[in-house]
Parts: C-alpha cells; structure tokens; sequence
C-alpha cells in the first residue's frame, strides 16, 4: 500500500510537469493543425539555458525561468514567422510539409547544442536537488514538488488567458474557424507566431522546472517529443483540459511501470501507450477546439 | 459608400467572376440575387479581402479595401455575416458576441452593445452561457447577426442568412435587417430568396455565371421579364 501511495505521488507530480508539456503542443496543435515535432528538443534548449544561467552565471533553476521562458518564446516566434509560415504562402505545399519542417528544427537545435555542449551528461546540482520531505510515510522530492505547484500555477494562468482574454480567445477562435476568425478582425498570422512562442516557452519551463532533478544531453529532445506526442493525443482529443489529464496519464503509467515493471521500462512504456493510442484512438488527432 | 469596380477573381487557374461592378449607397438595402454556383459569396469574400481580385478595385468611403488584409477590413466598419454561420460552436454564445468586438470604439463600447444586441434578441440573453454549437438554426442565425452587430459596423454584408430556415424564421431574420438597417446601418444581402428580398431592398442586381446581369431598383426586378422567369418562377 505504501509504495502504490509513493507511486501514486511520483506520478502524479511527474504528470504537472508533463500537463505543461502537453499544452504547449495542444496549443500548436489547434492553431496550426500541425504536430510539432520539435516540442522536446525546444525544451531541451530551455534546459541547456537553465545549465548555463546556474553553472556560469550562478542562477537558481527556479530564477532561470525568467530566462529560458523569454528566450523560448523568441525562439519560437521566430521559428512560426521565418520557416513555418513561409510554407504556408506556398500554396502546392501540403500541411505535412510544415510538420518536417519541424522535424528539421529539431535536428538542427540538436546538432547545434551537441556543438556548444557535446554529447557529455550535464546536470544541476542544487543545494535542494535531492532533499525530500515527508508526509506520513509518503517522501516527496522538494525539488519535483516545487516544480509540480509551479507547473500548476502556470497551466491556472493558461486557462485564464485563454478563457478571460481577448487575445486567449481569439487564440481559440483561431483553432475552431480560422476565416471566421480572420472575419471578426483577428491576425490569424499574428495569432500562429505568438501561440508557437507560448507554446515553447511553456515546454522550456518544464524544461528549467526539470533540471534540478533530471540530466541533460543533446538527444534528450527525441524521447521529450514523443512524450509530448503521446500526452497530446491521450488528452486529445484535443482539449487543453485533455492536454492536462494526458499528462497526468503519462506521468502515472510511468511511475506504475518504473515501480511494477522495471525502471529501465519507463520510456518503454511511454512508447507502448503511444503505439496502442495510434491504434485504438486515431481519432484522437480531431482538430483542437475546446479549452 | 461602397464601390466594387470591374474585379476579376479566380480560385487558382478557374476564373469565376467577371467584371463585376455596383455600389451600396449609404443607407441603402442592396441585394445581390443569382443561383447557386453564379458567385454571390466569391463576390463578398472578395470584399471582406479573404480573397483578391486580379483585377479591379473595391472602394468603401473612398479606401482600397483589396489592398487590405482580412483582419482590416471589420475595423474599418465592414462585417460579413458568412455563409452557414461560421459560429465559433466550442465558445459560449456571450464568448461570440464579444469576438465581434475585439477592436477600437467596437471594444470600448462593449458592455453597451452586447445589452443592445440582448434587446435585440432575447433569446440570445437566455443562452448566453450556453456553447454556439448548441443552439437551433434560427439562434444560431440570430447569434451570427448579432456578433456582426458587435463591431459597430457601418457596412453590414449577409450572405444568405435565411438559408435552412422555416419561413416564420426568415420573416424574422428578414425583419431584423430591415430593422438594423432602420438603425442607420447599410445592409448587402446575398439571397436566393429572391421574392422576398427584391420587396425590402431599396435595389437590386443580378449576377449570372460570375457576371452582372441585371440592376435596377426593386420593383424593376420584380416587373422584369427575365428576373420573373428565371427566379420567380412567373
Ligand atoms: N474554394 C473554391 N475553389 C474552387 N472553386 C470554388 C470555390 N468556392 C467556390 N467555387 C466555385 O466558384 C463558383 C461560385 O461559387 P460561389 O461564389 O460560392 O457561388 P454562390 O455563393 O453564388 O452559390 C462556383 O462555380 C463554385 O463551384
Ligand atoms: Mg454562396
């Protein structure tokens, strides 16, 4: 009973962080109608910005955010208006296309990174990164527990802007009727860049909120994007609330199979859920409409 | 007010209207009548920039409106009530209305128009919290008129809003036009409702095949031999 509670908590906390990852993606998702294939190596540079704020310049993971968030959402602003729209304007160039694309830029920022960094293993060793605390019986990592409350506060500010803005709203309008959209006097184009720059700077905090208790390494990006792809389309079918609910998803049948299984399982498993969703849900790629 | 001048617009290779000209004079009922396929929507798409002429200009208060992009044309107070609604069907019918209202005066004066459009339409305030999707044919009608109503417009273009309605609901969407453009709003209207529309429009044209046909006020459609025959069934 007691490792099934610890379990339950491992999960649970893991699937906050994976809740962010996923909405970055279901957000793309929705606007563009594209998978973005780059998800996790965009979250593999917020970490790589993390390692460089603590090891050179002495800044705290969770201070580093204010960082690598910024800095992602450049990043993908940039990566929306100067490769994927430019697709877009092509007009014998199938939506597939820019899903490459994406595939492309996560190769590249891989590459670009194994330049800076090498393939080394690079970590973040905090004062806090392995303490724990209790409660009952039950031992929670102070780290991953921080990260969960902050992966929760920013998904509640997601859900407010997206349901009590203008701009939030428009970013769904976008997603549900794009020339109805265009019609109530929304830049649809505008709307892309900004949701893929939101997009990346939500992963990159995943990203920064992991670094304190994960290692980092250039190809860590494939198996983050696969995680992201999977969350997406478990929720999926579609929702930002789905996004959520993939997440935690993922994070338990993780923790189940690292505890149960084997922990050497617990990509594995990620990738049999992935296999077993494409087949029992493939309905699971419906366009994203709902919150 | 409005001035479309001789445009030429193709999907791609396929060329579908033809030196399309007419106005829309301020205050006006205009109507714009044709079968389907003959290019009404091309026609008002066109106007609301979500497509380009290859040739010809649209002038409204003496501004290009084919140089603008489509998200400029609503602030210039030009809405386009699309075909089929066009609902955003995973938002509340509050959240609709206040798309219609993302800019300038239109965002300002929020709170005001949304208790105007709720005057106009009860039934809306009723449902305002009920999601786009939900709602029967006539609302969904009512819900588009009413976040077209939203940004304040000076232009108002609907592209068949009686279609699938029960004829006591088109009496009412038809009503509710004569009754905006009472309110001081020009009104163009796509309808294959030829009989009605041609009694409430102040005039008319006839678009054949992607081309101009006919104008004339309307009782001069109404009386015309070709217009009796071919859409009246006289
Ligand atoms: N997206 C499109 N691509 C190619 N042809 C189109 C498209 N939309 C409409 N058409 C063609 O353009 C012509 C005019 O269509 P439309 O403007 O929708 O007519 P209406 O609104 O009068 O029924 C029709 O022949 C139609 O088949
Ligand atoms: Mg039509």
């Amino acid at each position: 009973m007691e490792v099934f509670l610890q379990t339950l908590v491992a999960g649970i906390l893991k699937g906050g962080l994976y809740g962010l990852i996923g909405i970055g993606m279901t957000l793309i998702m929705g606007v563009m109608g594209i998978i973005n294939l780059a998800h996790g190596q965009l979250m593999m540079v917020g970490m790589y910005i993390t390692f460089v704020c603590f090891h050179y310049l002495g800044i705290d993971p969770y201070f580093a955010l204010l960082v690598s968030m910024p800095a992602l959402f450049l990043l993908g602003v940039a990566i929306q208006k100067y490769t994927l729209n430019p697709l877009i304007e092509v007009e014998s160039i199938l939506p597939e296309n820019q899903v490459l694309m994406t595939v492309g830029i996560g190769m590249v920022l891989t590459e670009v990174a194994r330049f800076i960094f090498s393939s080394d293993y690079k970590s973040v060793q905090t004062s806090y990164s392995s303490s724990s605390f209790f409660i009952g019986e039950i031992s929670f990592s102070l780290a991953l527990t921080i990260a969960f409350f902050i992966a929760v506060a920013f998904t509640l500010f997601m859900f407010w802007f997206l349901l009590r803005t203008d701009l939030g709203r428009s970013i769904r309008a976008t997603a549900q009727d794009k020339d109805a959209a265009l019609l109530m006097g929304v830049n649809a184009q505008r709307i892309t860049i900004l949701t893929f720059g939101i997009g990346s700077a939500l992963v990159a905090a995943a990203g920064t909120l992991l670094m304190p208790i994960y290692y980092l390494f250039p190809d860590i990006g494939g198996p983050f994007t696969r995680k992201a792809f999977v969350i997406t389309i478990l929720g999926g079918l579609g929702s930002t609330v789905g996004a959520i609910f993939g997440g935690l998803t993922l994070g338990l049948a993780e923790a189940f199979g690292a505890t149960y299984i084997g922990m050497a399982f617990d990509d594995m498993i990620g990738l049999v859920i992935f296999i077993l969703v494409l087949i029992f849900l493939p309905s699971g790629f419906k366009r994203i409409t709902k919150v | 007010m409005l001035e479309v001048k001789e445009i030429d617009v193709f999907y791609g290779d396929l060329q579908v209207l033809w030196d399309v000209t007419f106005e829309v004079r301020r205050r006006e009922i205009v109507v714009l009548i044709g079968a389907n396929g003959a290019g009404k929507s091309t026609t008002i798409r066109t106007i609301s920039s979500l497509l380009n002429p290859r040739r010809g200009t649209i002038l409204f208060q003496g501004e290009r409106l084919d140089l603008l992009p489509p998200h400029g044309i609503i602030e210039r107070g030009v809405v386009h009530v699309p075909e089929g609604r066009r609902l955003f069907s995973e938002m509340s019918v509050e959240e609709n209305l206040v798309m219609g209202s993302l800019y300038g005066e239109a965002k300002t004066k929020r709170r005001d128009t949304l208790r105007h459009v709720y005057e106009l339409f009860p039934r809306l305030l009723e449902r305002r919290k009920q999601m786009a999707g939900t709602l029967s044919g006539g609302e969904q009608q009512m819900l588009a008129i009413g976040r077209g109503l939203m940004s304040l417009p000076h232009l108002m273009m609907f592209d068949e809003p009686s279609l699938g309605l029960a004829p006591i609901l088109v009496q009412e969407i038809f009503g509710m036009i004569r009754r905006i453009n009472g309110e001081g709003v020009t009104i163009l209207l796509v309808e294959q409702n030829v009989h009605q529309t041609l009694a409430m429009c102040d005039r008319a044209y006839a678009l054949e095949n992607g081309r101009i046909v006919l104008s004339g006020t309307g009782e001069e459609l109404s009386a015309n031999e070709h217009v009796r025959e071919a859409y009246l069934g006289i």
